[in-house]
């Protein structure tokens, strides 16, 4: 392994409840705020569930004009939106780049379900014939990462990674595998979802998956709390800009933090129930330091998976014990899908943004509605408030059904 | 309105284009730059507005805008009805 390229965060661009802007974001976060609220995209009143983390007031055709906010799915339109947004941020200017060294992964669970359905609507009420053309294109998984290539016309490494909510975070360890074994200099990387549709929604709830806190929405995410119920369905796009470090340096870039490591493993267990005792989990986290060559006890922070989902947290806590042994009491830990819901693909994305900015501005966020810690989970979630702190070496974690765990580890640039 | 408004506001909405960009001898590859997924969109489009079905060898060969309002005006429901009551 070549660990002479190594890899920062240059840029970053959010789509989420909470706000398109990284400042409006942060400042949400930390002051504890919820995205959690009535759904309004559909009519809900039929469904079990009536909540979650939405986009309000999305205008695609002001962002990207009608012809081109027509041919993404919204899921693309979220994960081009925070793309144009983490490219800004990161000053680059492609002119100055080779577009071969270059590339795009940006990962999804499910990808254009919205237009899934759409077009299944149409095919229904009229035939066959008037099924768009665009209709391919458009809900494919990959549409993210190939419209954003196209964009930006890069023509190194393009993929798109579907291992459910694991989808960000394994794209973002592929892209940082890339730069660091010489594939490509840049990567826009991260995860992008729009599944709030009356599939999506009445799929997850139809596996119990879901907080059914119909009567208090932004009360309903509650990592590590005794009356968690299930996750919170939301959507976004969270997209960073990742670039090798000597390039970075010299073109005088702003750096957030250093991606130093990245851990994957299977539960081979079950298709969505965790392996109880987090040993899936636990190797992802230990891959994760052994590639980073880091010690468990230099970890300080651990933006966590954290779905509220009883069984999830509850292996979640049991891994990190089993990785941190007696320094998981000194980890301080929170759970961004607390205040956010639970992003699916997308999640990573958006926690990594979150756990980067805890480096760079010395804010851990809280968790959220953590008013009584569950039976087992006996760790330090930083509870309802955001707390001051100088840390170094923050492990971002994710897990998705099909029993991937994805683990990446990024320190404070110096 | 009559079918040639109704077409070019369909191509200006389809395509982002202005209205004073578009008249009958608008090519929609040439002068619009669509690719062959906007020229099926367009199709669709004109078919669902006038309620027709336009066959696919006969949409390969609707590449202007007037040749669509020619093809719309000679195919479209009001005038078939119209057809059928004169028969």
């Amino acid at each position: 392994m070549n660990q002479s390229r190594r890899v920062v965060i240059t840029g970053m661009g959010v789509v989420t409840s909470l706000g398109d802007q990284l400042d409006q974001f942060w400042s949400g976060l930390c002051a504890g705020r919820s995205g959690v609220g009535p759904l309004t995209l559909f009519d809900v009143s039929e469904f079990k569930v009536r909540f979650g983390g939405q986009v309000n007031d999305w205008d695609a055709a002001a962002r990207f004009g009608g012809k081109e906010a027509r041919h993404l799915d919204r899921f693309a339109q979220f994960a081009m939106a925070a793309a144009i947004s983490a490219v800004e941020d990161s000053g680059v200017d492609f002119s100055r780049f080779r577009p071969d060294r270059c590339g795009v992964f940006i990962g999804s669970g499910i990808g254009g379900l919205n237009e899934f359905e759409t077009q299944h609507t149409t095919m229904m009420q009229k035939g066959p014939s008037r099924i768009s053309p665009f209709t391919i294109p458009k809900l494919m998984v990959n549409a993210a990462s190939g419209q954003v290539s196209i964009k930006f016309g890069l023509q190194g490494p393009c993929s798109a990674v579907a291992t459910a909510c694991a989808s960000a975070a394994n794209a973002m360890g592929d892209a940082y595998k890339m730069i660091q074994t010489g594939w490509a200099d840049l990567m826009i990387t991260g995860g992008s979802e729009a599944a709030i549709t009356h599939m999506g929604l009445g799929g997850f709830a139809s596996m119990r998956a879901l907080s059914t806190r119909n009567d208090d929405p932004p009360r309903a995410s509650r990592p590590f709390d005794r009356d968690r119920d299930g996750f919170v369905l939301a959507e976004g796009a969270g997209v960073l800009v990742f670039e090798l470090e000597d390039q970075a340096r010299a073109r005088g870039a702003r750096i957030y933090a250093e991606v130093i490591g990245y851990g994957m493993s299977a539960d081979g267990w079950h298709i969505t129930a965790p392996d109880e005792e987090g040993r899936g989990a636990a190797r992802a986290m230990v891959r994760c330091l052994e590639d980073a060559r880091t010690a468990p006890d230099a970890v300080q922070y651990i933006n966590a998976h954290g779905t509220s989902t009883p069984l999830g947290d509850l292996a979640e806590t049991r891994a990190m014990k089993q990785v941190f042994q007696g320094h998981a009491r000194k980890l301080q830990i929170s759970s961004t899908k607390s205040q956010l819901g639970h992003l699916l693909g997308a999640s990573g994305g958006v926690e990594l943004i979150a756990s980067a900015l805890a480096i760079h501005r010395g804010v851990l966020p809280p968790t959220i509605n953590l008013d009584n810690p569950g039976e087992g989970c006996d760790l330090d979630y930083i509870p309802l408030t955001a707390r001051e702190a100088q840390v170094d070496h923050v492990m971002s974690n994710s897990f998705g059904f099909g029993g991937h765990n994805a683990s990446l580890l990024i320190r404070r640039y110096k | 309105m009559s079918v040639e408004e109704r077409v070019i506001e369909i191509v200006c909405e389809q395509m982002d284009v202005p209205k004073d960009q578009v008249t009958r001898d608008t090519h929609f590859t040439n002068d619009l730059h669509a690719d062959s997924l906007d020229t099926v969109e367009l199709v669709l489009e004109f078919e669902e507005e006038f309620d027709i079905t336009i066959p696919d060898d006969e949409s390969e060969k609707i590449q202007t805008v007037g040749q669509a309002i020619d093809y719309i005006e000679q195919h479209s429901h009001a005038k078939s009805d119209k057809d059928d009551a004169v028969a």
